[in-house]
């Protein structure tokens, strides 16, 4: 049975330094009240893997969190590029960060061959591209009935995924609805797992074949209101597309991206405050 | 009567929108090429069958999504399945017709680059987002249709990486075609030597200005033709469409260049 808990102590058990860890949410549900914490707690050289590392991938690169990402596309949806991820490649600041890039249709092949207990994945991919010369990862494989060629990478075991979804019961089975992502494969090829959530309730009422994740496939789950912030959750809140948007001046220079995540990360304890301390200056700007 | 005033944006989109058919089964990429597809699915393809990456099947949205998994899309959509159904069996099975994409740089052979820009791969001098879906978009679709604006950056020679495989290669099936839809006018790959070919110009753009904003010695079609210009209901229904965005998000989604 999952074990409910807050989310300091759910990461403070479970992220340790150089860990392989995987927080998905395909531009829905992106756990960045977890990434903060991760970020508080100062936890350095892990293995970040996820299909679109967007902003919260951003800022604990730019944290010094990561020594490695696992990706298949890295940029701000609907704005552009991600300047701290840029920055790391390109000038290895604020250390250096290790790539291992793959397209989406094999990320999600890895994780469900992960999530099978099968040591590789299969993906009829690549054909023409550069990407197998620079990423030793990606092999081919003949298929043994057909004789066809197709492209085989490794499963995907996180130590640790962490997702959030919207709503929790009291022994902590998970629903997550609308778009979900890769985020059930990421949970289930993990060996241990955080889902924070919108709202814990007596009774689920999820409809039948929903996407529901059995208490005992996840190791903690926090209750954490607004927790997906800037993206959204369905039926709970819209995305905050005048935050992604202003991401692209805070995070362009150094200084003012570590300015920002002191002030509204590091001298914060938790993600309530974290959103008070947005909403402050927010208040400000507008007068 | 004379045609009406457009902006070369406006072609663009209009062309890619015109190059979609009517009970099309369309993968989407996020941008101009999802502008494109839903302008087509307003006006001349109403039965087209929008697929997101983002596992969102029969897409209708009211407004142009400004990320590829947006809530829009899940609520319009027929079905909502998830990322490793739709890129297992919906794409890589052979069932999309059309697969729409961008791309930073292209080659003759249609060969798409969403990496790097100069550098090398290691140390780049500028990184691009990736390979998202486009990798297996540009080999399972029966047709593939690229959509950027051209210039002698994004025209070039040599891509500085091959992200996608474009027009060449014996993987797909004879029928298989790439169609590449600029600011300037439409190429098409060649069917033989998989190389593209300028087969329309639009409205004002001269052979030499298409050959000016080209990094190699581009061929030209024996039958060029040029673009009709815009009619005024797809222009009504394009403008109306990036002023509803832009009135719901407080920004363009035309001018949104991410995947």
């Amino acid at each position: 049975m999952a074990e409910i808990t807050s989310l300091r102590e759910a990461i403070t058990d479970l992220v340790h330094d150089g860990d392989v860890l995987a927080m998905e949410g395909f531009t829905h549900l992106i756990p960045f009240a977890a990434g903060h914490e991760v970020i508080r707690q100062r936890r350095k050289n892990l293995t970040l893997i996820r299909m679109t590392p967007d902003l919260i991938y951003d800022q604990m690169i730019g944290m010094g969190c990561a020594s490695n990402l696992v990706f298949s596309w890295g940029g701000n949806p609907g704005v552009g590029s991600l300047h701290r991820f840029r920055d790391a490649i390109q000038s290895a600041w604020p250390a250096p960060l290790h790539i291992e890039e793959h397209s989406h249709a094999d990320m999600a092949a890895r994780y469900q061959a992960g999530a099978s207990g099968l040591p590789f994945a299969v993906v009829r991919g690549y054909v023409g591209s550069d990407l197998p010369k620079f990423n030793p990862k990606i092999k081919s494989v003949t298929c043994p009935f057909t004789g066809e060629t197709l492209a085989a990478t490794p499963a995907l075991n996180p130590d640790l995924t962490i997702i959030h979804a919207q709503k929790a019961d009291f022994e902590g089975n998970v629903l997550i609805y609308g778009i979900i992502g890769i985020q059930k494969e990421a949970v289930l090829a993990a060996k241990k797992a955080i889902v924070t959530v919108e709202e814990i309730v007596e009774n689920l009422e999820a409809p039948m074949n929903s996407c529901v994740l059995p208490h005992w496939t996840v190791t903690y789950v926090c209750e954490v209101p607004g927790g997906a912030h800037p993206s959204y959750a369905h039926g709970y809140y819209q995305r905050d597309n005048a935050f992604c948007k202003a991401w692209d001046t805070i995070s362009r220079e150094r200084d003012s991206f570590r300015a920002w995540m002191t002030r509204h990360v590091l001298s914060t304890a938790d993600f309530s405050e974290f959103m008070r301390s947005l909403e402050s200056e927010k208040v400000k700007i507008d007068a | 009567m004379p045609d009406a005033p457009h902006t070369p944006d406006e072609i663009m989109t209009i062309a890619a929108a015109r190059h979609l058919r009517d009970c099309d089964v369309c993968f989407v990429g996020i941008g101009k090429p999802s502008a494109a597809a839903n302008l087509a699915r307003l006006t001349q393809a109403p039965r087209i069958v929008l697929i997101y990456e983002s596992g969102t099947i029969g897409a209708k949205p009211g407004l142009l999504p400004l990320s590829i998994g947006d809530g829009e899309l899940a609520q319009t959509a027929d079905s909502v399945v998830s990322v490793p159904e739709i890129f297992r069996y919906w794409l890589q099975s052979g069932r999309i017709d059309v697969g729409f994409l961008g791309a930073a740089q292209i080659d003759r052979f249609g060969n798409i680059n969403t990496t790097i820009i100069g550098g090398t791969y290691e140390k780049p001098q500028v990184r691009l987002p990736g390979a998202g879906g486009a990798p297996e978009i540009a080999i399972a679709a029966k047709r593939v249709c690229i959509i950027l604006k051209q210039s002698r950056r994004t025209f070039v020679e040599k891509v500085d990486f091959v992200t996608s495989c474009g027009c060449f290669g014996d993987h797909r099936s004879e029928h298989a075609s790439t169609t590449v839809i600029t600011d300037l006018g439409i190429f098409i790959s060649d069917s033989t030597t998989r190389e593209l070919v300028l087969s329309s110009l639009h409205p004002g753009v001269t052979e030499k200005r298409a050959r000016e904003a080209t990094g190699w010695d581009l061929k030209v079609s024996r039958d060029l033709n040029e673009t009709s210009p815009p009619c005024s209901e797809e222009l009504v229904v394009l403008r109306d469409l990036y002023a509803r965005t832009a009135l719901a998000y407080g920004t363009s989604a035309g001018s949104t260049s991410a995947e």
